[in-house]
């Protein structure tokens, strides 16, 4: 349920918006994994989102890194023109 | 234990859309924030207080670091400065400090209570270690590579950007220097290649 509501979010606004929901998408995913470990009592799914978690911080990292390079490129141009050309 | 899973799992949604709804991008970060500690504390909740740890550690505090900076950083100037006068108006935090507010509450709750209604099936961090260190071994290693990639994918992005601006200023000063001395650039150097006789 909870996945779901926030899975269809992606679809929105700038490029920080966009990394924002991928961090949310990735926590329900998480979520998700720990909820089904939790049921079984087993300790897999709080190891899958550790890995979820390792990920997260490497794809937040590089697309930060992307988006500061994205700025100085088209500096004059305000968040709505940057999301336009992320197309 | 149910309604405290209910009422994080409620505070996350809620959190969520008002983040997905809000314009400026610092306000959402706020409800960005609240989200993943409610969603912290429903693994609490859950039986996983390892991975609610994490969770708080490393997102709300690591990578939210991150995007706080980075954001802080795109709006230099003056706007930051409106856009600081205006974080002060109370009608913008009151909506994350109210959520945030019933997560403490609900997490005073639990940590008293914890002695009346155990965790059902808690899953300690000594377990999520052996099974960690165990058949997921591989998994770790790969997840290791993957951070070395990221920290040099990020290092090399941000290296350009700062060869860049170095690029750029050192261009920009040349253009000017033809035009007219460039004044202040450096204050070791000024007045050196002066004329003696001029004033």
């Amino acid at each position: 349920m909870f996945a779901l509501g926030l899975t269809g979010i992606l679809v929105r606004r700038n490029v920080i918006f966009v990394l924002m929901s991928i961090e949310v998408m990735l926590n329900a995913a998480g979520l998700a994994f720990v909820a089904a470990g939790a049921k079984w009592g087993q300790a897999d799914g709080q190891v899958v989102f550790l890995f979820i978690l390792a990920m997260a911080a490497a794809e937040v990292s590089v697309g930060l890194a992307l988006v500061l390079q994205i700025y100085r490129r088209w500096q004059n141009l305000d968040a709505d023109a940057l999301s336009r050309m992320r197309g | 234990m149910e309604t405290a899973f209910y009422i994080a799992a409620a505070v996350a949604v809620a959190s969520t859309v008002l983040m997905l709804t809000r314009l400026n991008a610092v306000h959402a970060l706020l409800y960005l924030i609240v989200s993943l500690l409610s969603v912290a504390v429903v693994f609490y909740t859950l039986g996983a207080p390892f991975v609610a740890a994490l969770e708080v550690i490393i997102y709300a505090g690591a990578i939210m670091v991150l995007f706080v900076f980075v954001v802080m950083m795109l709006n230099l100037g003056p706007p930051a400065i409106e856009q600081e006068r205006a974080l002060l108006n109370p009608g913008i935090w009151t909506g994350p400090a109210v959520l945030a507010l019933i997560l403490v509450a609900e997490v005073a709750y639990l940590l008293v209570g914890a002695g009346v209604s155990p965790v059902p099936a808690m899953v300690g961090p000594k377990r999520v270690a052996i099974v960690l260190l165990g058949p997921y071994l591989v998994g770790v290693e790969l997840a290791s590579l993957l951070l070395l990639a990221a920290l040099v994918g990020a290092w090399h992005l941000g290296l350009r950007v700062a060869a860049k601006e170095e690029k750029e200023e050192i261009s920009h000063a040349y253009d000017t220097r033809g035009a007219r001395p460039a004044a202040g650039r450096d204050l070791v150097r000024a007045g050196t290649d002066r004329n003696p006789g001029s004033p």
